[in-house]
């Protein structure tokens, strides 16, 4: 019988993880409450943190939002020069069926081009981190690459591929892609390299060594990569429709500009705002289910 | 708690592999030879270690001791196979072998525990296995069914991040274990822990240990640490490490906490004292 030297648990008693949390954050907590209770302040805690966080920025807008009522409203200002706020969630109601049917297309696009730059990103940057050749050919060249205007690139693109899915796809392909790899490298890189080293000690192969410990210590980084590429994905697609299309946000954007239907570009604009919001928050959240341990180190 | 013991060989599937228990029962576990390694430092070839000669026999604990600087750590790179020497041998099993063909032949722990942040205490035990291509899912029973032993299936689905310094070398120790090779080279394994939970992972150890031995390399610079632990004690000088005394500890196991106080104890300490020129021989 090995007797567990540390006095964290007495058998018997259940001992849980929650208990050696609030030993480490709060000593006097832990030895003056049972653990329920302590567990209860903790959860208030965190509901009042979420209140200060969002009540701030959801009053200033608020508040913003009511002064350009107000003032439109005072001015008689014309709903075709600068509709009200009420006029826009107006038109958006009555708009709905148009502007998901547009929004649909766009969002395909952004998803697709999204993916694409995913996959690629992901690919290109673990060959760069294996291979120091390729890194030294092919790296500064991804870096330069970003200073061509990509959006820039959309004329060609409608040029040698029409009004369809495909140009808008590779423009956002090719606008999400950067801030993947670069973030990707880097979190490939820095990999712990004692960590590197217990692996090999263990007789763990390359691959081994690169599924166990480079790709999870990557994965963060390829997070954060992942949600500045999904936000500047939708301006990627809506450039590529500016240019040309037959349907989707950005046309519906063009189309309404040129019939003055202000109120109505308004509500493609908070449409596209909110599909941005959208797909930020399912990668947030990805990233939270696929690392649950983040929780815990970050803080 | 004590039907398996925590260092009991693992399944001939794995064992297989490293070969681990199949080695010709005349030659030592680990023989090094003539042993010489040098590192480049700000343009400077500084040498580590020089000519170090030992031997390690299977169900021997052999602890290294000696000032910062003396190579210790080199030593243990060297025959995990990380890094290959100047010049010199290393035999397992009666084998020479390169530093390439030694790595995964040994279970080695650094002082840091070097616990992936991402995974949970099981599952960083696990790792061991997982490292040498056993499934994760048949790893993770593997693992699972020692935890126990351990005193960790409380924590098992913790992660690192929220155990104590104590519990994490703990989970480090696991995983050693279960590397399930006759060699352990443990590298300072108790050096960040604090006075008491050191002496209580140390008699742990110990514990383990005297259930299935295995060799232990211990690279230690507690003098009291070595002594307790060791049946030879092999002090290094400073810079370039050489070996310059050998002390057999006459301690009777299992050791107790009680020895510490010990005339013959005290007589080590001593002489180990004087070999590191702390105290006049």
């Amino acid at each position: 019988m090995t007797s567990p030297p540390e006095t964290i648990s007495s058998p018997g008693s259940e001992p849980s993880v929650q208990h050696v949390i609030e030993a480490r954050s709060d000593r006097s907590l832990a030895s003056s409450q049972d653990g329920a209770r302590a567990s209860e302040a903790v959860s208030w805690s965190s509901a009042r943190q979420m209140g200060s966080r969002w009540g701030a920025p959801i009053l200033l807008a608020a508040g913003a939002i009511s002064i350009w009522e107000i003032a439109v409203r005072l001015n008689a200002t014309p709903p075709w020069l600068l509709p009200t706020p009420t006029l826009i969630a107006e038109t958006i109601w009555t708009d709905r069926a148009l502007l998901l049917d547009h929004a649909v297309v766009t969002l395909t696009e952004v998803l697709l081009g999204f993916l694409v730059a995913v996959v690629a990103g992901v690919l290109l940057a673990a060959v760069i981190t294996g291979s120091p050749v390729i890194d030294r050919a092919l790296y500064p060249l991804i870096i330069a690459s970003q200073t061509v205007p990509i959006p820039a690139l959309s004329p060609l693109l409608l040029i040698w591929l029409g009004y369809g899915l495909a140009p808008k796809v590779i423009v956002t392909a090719l606008v999400a892609f950067f801030p993947i790899v670069v973030n990707t490298v880097d979190g490939l890189r820095s990999t712990d390299r004692e960590i590197i080293d217990l692996l090999r000690s263990l007789g763990a192969s390359r691959w081994t060594r690169f599924r166990l410990a480079h790709i999870p210590s990557a994965l963060p980084s390829l997070f954060t990569g992942a949600k500045v590429a999904v936000a500047i994905s939708v301006i990627g697609a809506v450039f590529g429709e500016l240019v040309g299309a037959k349907a989707g946000l950005g046309y519906l954007l063009v189309r309404s500009t040129a019939q003055f239907q202000t109120p109505r570009v308004f509500a493609v604009v908070v449409m596209l705002a909110l599909l941005g919001i959208l797909l930020f928050s399912l990668v947030a959240i990805a990233e939270r289910l696929l690392l649950p341990w983040r929780r815990f180190v970050t803080r | 708690m004590g039907r398996s013991s925590a260092l009991d060989p693992l399944p001939s599937t794995i064992a297989g592999t490293v070969d681990s228990t199949s080695h010709d029962s005349q030659s030592p576990l680990l023989e090094v030879r003539r042993l010489t390694s040098s590192y480049i430092d700000g343009g400077m070839r500084l040498t580590a270690l020089a000519d170090i000669s030992f031997t390690l026999n299977d169900e021997e604990f052999v602890a290294v001791i000696g000032p910062s600087g003396s190579g210790k750590s080199t030593l243990l790179d060297i025959i995990a196979g990380l890094i290959a020497p100047d010049s010199g041998t290393v035999s397992l099993a009666g084998e020479v072998l390169t530093a390439e063909r030694r790595l995964g032949r040994s279970a080695y722990m650094r002082q840091r525990d070097l616990l992936l942040p991402w995974r949970t205490a099981l599952d960083n035990a696990a790792l061991a296995l997982e490292a040498r291509g056993m499934p994760r899912r048949q790893a993770r029973v593997a693992a699972a069914e020692r935890l126990d032993a351990f005193g960790l299936s409380a924590f098992a689905h913790a992660y690192p991040a929220q155990l104590s310094g104590g519990m994490r070398q703990r989970v480090a120790l696991a995983r050693t274990a279960l590397a399930a090779n006759r060699l352990f080279l443990l590298d300072e394994p108790f050096g960040a822990l604090d006075a008491l939970t050191r002496i209580e992972m140390q008699s742990w150890w110990l514990d383990l240990w005297e259930r299935d031995r295995g060799a232990v390399l211990l690279v230690t610079h507690d003098v009291d640490e070595a002594i307790f632990m060791a049946d030879r004690v092999l002090v290094l000088t400073p810079r370039p490490g050489r070996l310059c005394w050998t002390e057999s500890i006459a301690l009777p196991r299992p050791r107790t906490r009680a020895m510490v106080t010990d005339p013959l104890f005290i007589a080590h300490k001593e002489a180990l004292l004087a070999a590191l020129g702390l105290i006049a021989s």
